[in-house]
């Protein structure tokens, strides 16, 4: 098992940026999730660390072994690490226990030795009795969990899985993430889990890297992203977040700010060291309600409800006489039965917020 | 510490072994076609290590040596026009409409690229002559003494078609096969009719593949030996190819430099067609945007029996006809008897099979070359194709150019090459390969390569090469992966291409014609030989031979067809 450490990695392909200054730092046996729409550069940071390609600058660590350095390059085959890749990868013309025991010849694992790790590598994914089978044969989640086995029989320092839900069925998913969930537990391997699937990120990491046009945005727990995100763009790529402009007009040191929302006065949560003046805040839905009675709140007009089984998705505008709020769409859920309907006026009540980091 | 150390000490090792391992690669194929080209040039400016003109005085002060580039300037050409023609118009209908039969009708339309051009000919030749049994049991033969009408520049322009058409025709069909469907219906939406469409949307877009198809004709055209020399030479028409080999077939090494000059004329030309077609390609933009679902056949209603009756009687005239008038030939006990029923035999076979010393060696000589050509270059290309298609280079670019040289200049010119590379006695060792069988097999090593390559680069870029980072992550070296994990998933590619090299190499005349001594026949050359001695029912039954190991060969590839891409083998649809 060993940590890993990238330090302001940069690759291009021509003039096309693919890594752009990224550094993280993966503790031992820790489970991190790099997390980003297509063509962010996670899938290339992923090769970058397995060696399939050469960083144009930068380190990365694996361990205490620099394995990548502008005066070094470890090949791919003597990093010792795993990886599970999203189309599996698994040998057509060999059997299941031949494809898991691959790695083992490679590293000179004699009999009996060998048979038994297989056999202890297919337990482990509860794909004992498949020995013999040929892949061909296979569901995909049978794959999936061989192309697993395959990767940890030789006990690598580091798993890298790039996508490897990606082609499952939506139903079998749930059952890998928690078998992922449960494999990490038990070995304590570490794990860097490569996905465009914030629900999978969230349900599986210890903390998840924000990748966009190969940058890192934000690396935290995630429960940090979502609450705290670093910037408008991970604010709204995580959860849907609202970014609106708000004006602090006062710390308060208790990690709350007193803050402006279009003119009405409330409280967020903010950085201890906010500065007063004009920002950016994230609002999200569970946070924002229809108002009752009196209460203050943010006058708009409904644009939009669509129904989602159970509770209702309202999207609304906010009401005219706002001019930096025209091209803002607020939304929020409400609780089946409701008589919302589009054009009709409603003020939103807005019970928590996060004031963006300036 | 002391795992990290070993770790270093391993990849170190493994660095070595790969190196090692291109190394290997490009010393073979620098050894193949550089060096050989390289020595050709040598000769034809320095005769004998003396910078000279003289053999390019000589040889271009010659008015043979023009008269035989018009010649191979015209029958190239012609050939050309009519391979295109016939090509294109079959792997149209082939391709976009729905004609029944279709496996069949293109295994028998590519056959003569299959069963050598030579061979091809002299079926052609015993259709037409005066002893043609066929026309005899027809009863319509023309009087004994009158000339063969294939003997002249119209019936090596007809042959050089027919052989070379299917060249046209598989260049267009995979160029059809990659086109959109969409494109099509598009142009049907936009209110065109068959024709428009075709007129308007298919061809233009078929340019690349339909020039790069017409450059092959034009190059393989410009190179045959086995049609201009079994048709020109008994009519005193030469072309460049036949005009080197009876150079040297009759004055011997002394015109070596005579013979490079002439070499590099034809090589010249054959480079200024392939130049051509790149410049055609480069004024415009051809590339299609997405490959969706494929075209659906045109349905030809009505007209569907008509036009697969005009196919099937162009197949018929073109092939089964001349391979029955060859069979019946094969039979008939002498030449120039009138064969029956009654005097039917296998006689000829007998004798080309048990009796005839030079023949019996031939077997074993052509069935050996391309055996071991076929393996090696299968085994050889895995490891090239890897290098080619997964580690690219400016190094490796070049190594692919040099590959495809061999094959894309004319037969005679990597023979004259190898005969210079080889006259000498081999340095260090002092072992000639000049007269020995093994000179051929270098011939067919250099020419094949790509044949062999081919496949195996196609069946590379279809592998996920995940598969093989897969196994490199696990800490497998090169070799192992390439042993345990690449080679068994390319492993029908390979096998395509080495059967393609075998067809190619057991009915090989050009490379051979050149470079066979006693004791080194191959098949071709005694065919050769046979046809110019006049024993046509013996060449008969050899040819047969040929076209029955080849017929059953290609039918056997259907087995494994599946598992390669489409269009590695020709001869399927």
């Amino acid at each position: 098992m060993a940590g890993l450490t990238v330090e302001h990695l940069v690759k291009s392909f021509g003039s096309f940026r693919a890594l752009d200054d990224v550094s993280l730092a993966v503790g031992d046996g820790e489970f991190v999730a790099i997390l980003g729409a297509s063509g962010c550069g996670k899938t290339t940071l992923l090769r970058q660390i397995a060696g399939f390609d050469r960083p144009d600058g930068g380190r990365i660590v694996i361990g205490d072994a620099v394995v990548s350095a502008p005066d070094r390059h470890v090949p791919p085959e003597r990093r010792r690490i795993g990886i599970v890749f999203q189309s599996y990868a698994l040998w057509p013309h060999m059997t299941v226990a031949e494809n898991v025991g691959y790695g083992l010849d490679s590293a000179g694992v004699r009999e009996p030795e060998r048979s038994r790790r297989i056999t202890d590598a297919l337990a482990l994914v509860r794909l004992d009795g498949f020995a013999d089978r040929r892949p061909a044969l296979l569901s995909g989640g049978q794959r999936q969990r061989v192309a697993l086995a395959r990767c940890l029989v030789t006990e690598p320092s580091l798993v890298l899985l790039d996508e490897p839900l990606a082609n499952l069925d939506v139903h079998l998913r749930a059952g890998m993430e928690d078998q992922f969930a449960q494999f990490h537990a038990r070995t304590r391997t570490t794990m860097i889990y490569i996905t465009h699937d914030q629900a999978e990120a969230m349900a599986l990491a210890d903390r998840i890297a924000v990748m966009d046009q190969g940058r890192v945005l934000q690396f935290a727990a995630p429960s940090t992203l979502y609450r705290e995100p670093a910037d408008a763009t991970v604010a709204r790529f995580i959860g849907e977040g609202m970014v609106v402009p708000v004006t602090v007009r006062k710390n308060e040191g208790d990690a709350h700010c007193d803050v402006d929302l279009f003119g009405v006065p409330m409280r967020m949560r903010c950085a201890p060291g906010q500065r007063q003046g004009p920002a950016s805040a994230v609002l999200r839905s569970g946070d924002l309600v229809p108002a009752t009675g009196n209460a203050g709140g943010l006058d708009a007009v409904v644009t939009r409800t669509v129904y989602k089984g159970g509770h209702f998705r309202i999207e609304a505008r906010l009401a005219a006489g706002v001019p930096e709020a025209q091209d803002l769409l607020l939304h929020l859920e409400v609780a089946e039965p409701s008589t919302l309907a589009a054009g009709q006026a409603l003020r939103i009540a807005v019970h928590d917020g996060w004031v963006l980091p300036t | 510490m002391a795992a990290d150390t070993e770790t270093i000490g391993r990849g170190l090792k493994e660095r070595i072994e790969e190196s090692a391992l291109l190394v290997v690669l490009l010393v073979v194929v620098a050894v193949l076609s550089v060096v050989p080209l390289a020595r050709l040039v040598v000769e034809a400016f320095a005769p004998g290590g003396q910078v000279s003109l003289e053999a390019f005085r000589s040889v271009l002060g010659n008015a043979t040596t023009w008269t035989a580039t018009r010649n191979s300037l015209l029958v190239a050409l012609g050939g050309t026009a009519l391979a295109a023609l016939l090509g294109s118009a079959v792997a149209l209908i082939v391709a976009l409409t729905d004609i029944r039969a279709r496996n069949a009708f293109v295994f028998l339309f590519v056959m003569p690229l299959m069963i050598a051009p030579q061979v091809v000919a002299l079926a052609w030749l015993t259709m037409f002559g005066p002893a043609s049994a066929l026309l005899h049991l027809l009863g319509i033969a023309p009087p004994p003494g009158s000339r063969n009408p294939l003997y002249s520049a119209g019936g090596i322009v007809l042959l050089l078609g027919v052989q070379y058409a299917p060249l046209v025709f598989l260049a267009l069909r995979a160029g059809l096969r990659a086109l959109p469907g969409e494109l099509i219906e598009a142009g049907f939406a936009g209110g065109g009719g068959r024709w428009r469409v075709l007129r308007r949307i298919v061809l233009p877009l078929m340019t690349p593949p339909l020039v790069a198809g017409v450059a092959l004709a034009f190059v393989s055209c410009l190179g045959n030996f086995g049609i201009p020399a079994f048709l020109g030479i008994p009519s005193g028409y030469l072309v460049l190819p036949t005009l080197i080999y009876q150079r040297l077939a009759g004055l011997g090494t002394s015109v070596l430099a005579e013979v490079s000059v002439l070499s590099i004329l034809v090589g010249v030309i054959a480079i200024a067609g392939i130049r051509l077609q790149d410049a055609m390609l480069k004024r415009r933009d051809f590339r299609v945007v997405s490959v969706s679902n494929l075209a659906a056949p045109f349905e030809l209603g009505r007209w569907r029996l008509p036009v697969e009756i005009v196919l099937w009687s162009l197949v018929v005239v073109m092939i089964l006809l001349p391979m029955f008038a060859l069979a019946l030939t094969s039979l008939v006990p002498a030449v120039g008897v009138k064969l029956s029923a009654a005097n039917a035999t296998v006689e000829n076979f007998r004798f080309v099979l048990f009796d005839h010393d030079a023949a019996r060696r031939a077997f074993r000589n052509s069935l050996g070359l391309s055996i071991v050509a076929a393996t090696a270059i299968a085994l050889f290309a895995v490891p090239l194709a890897y290098f080619l298609v997964w580690r690219r280079s400016r190094l490796l670019r070049a190594v692919a150019f040099f590959s495809e040289l061999p094959y894309a200049i004319p037969g005679v010119v990597v023979a004259i090459a190898a005969i210079l590379l080889f006259l000498k006695p081999l340095p260090i060792v002092g072992f000639s390969l000049y007269n020995t069988v093994w000179i051929i097999l270098f011939g067919y090593l250099a020419r094949f390569l790509v044949l062999g390559l081919r496949p195996v680069v196609s069946g590379f870029h279809q592998l996920d090469r995940t598969l093989e980072e897969a196994a490199q992550i696990t800490g497998a070296s090169l070799v192992r992966r390439l042993r345990t994990v690449i080679l068994p998933l390319v492993a029908p590619a390979a096998a395509a291409g080495a059967l393609l090299i075998f067809l190619t190499a057991f009915n090989e005349l050009t490379i051979s014609a050149l470079l066979w001594s006693s004791g080194a026949e191959t098949l071709g050359v005694v065919l050769f030989s046979f046809q110019q001695g006049g024993d046509a029912t013996y060449a008969a039954a050899l040819a047969m031979l040929t076209i029955v190991l080849s017929v059953v060969l290609m039918s056997s590839t259907l087995l494994f067809a599946g598992r390669v891409s489409r269009g590695v083998i020709p001869w399927r649809d």
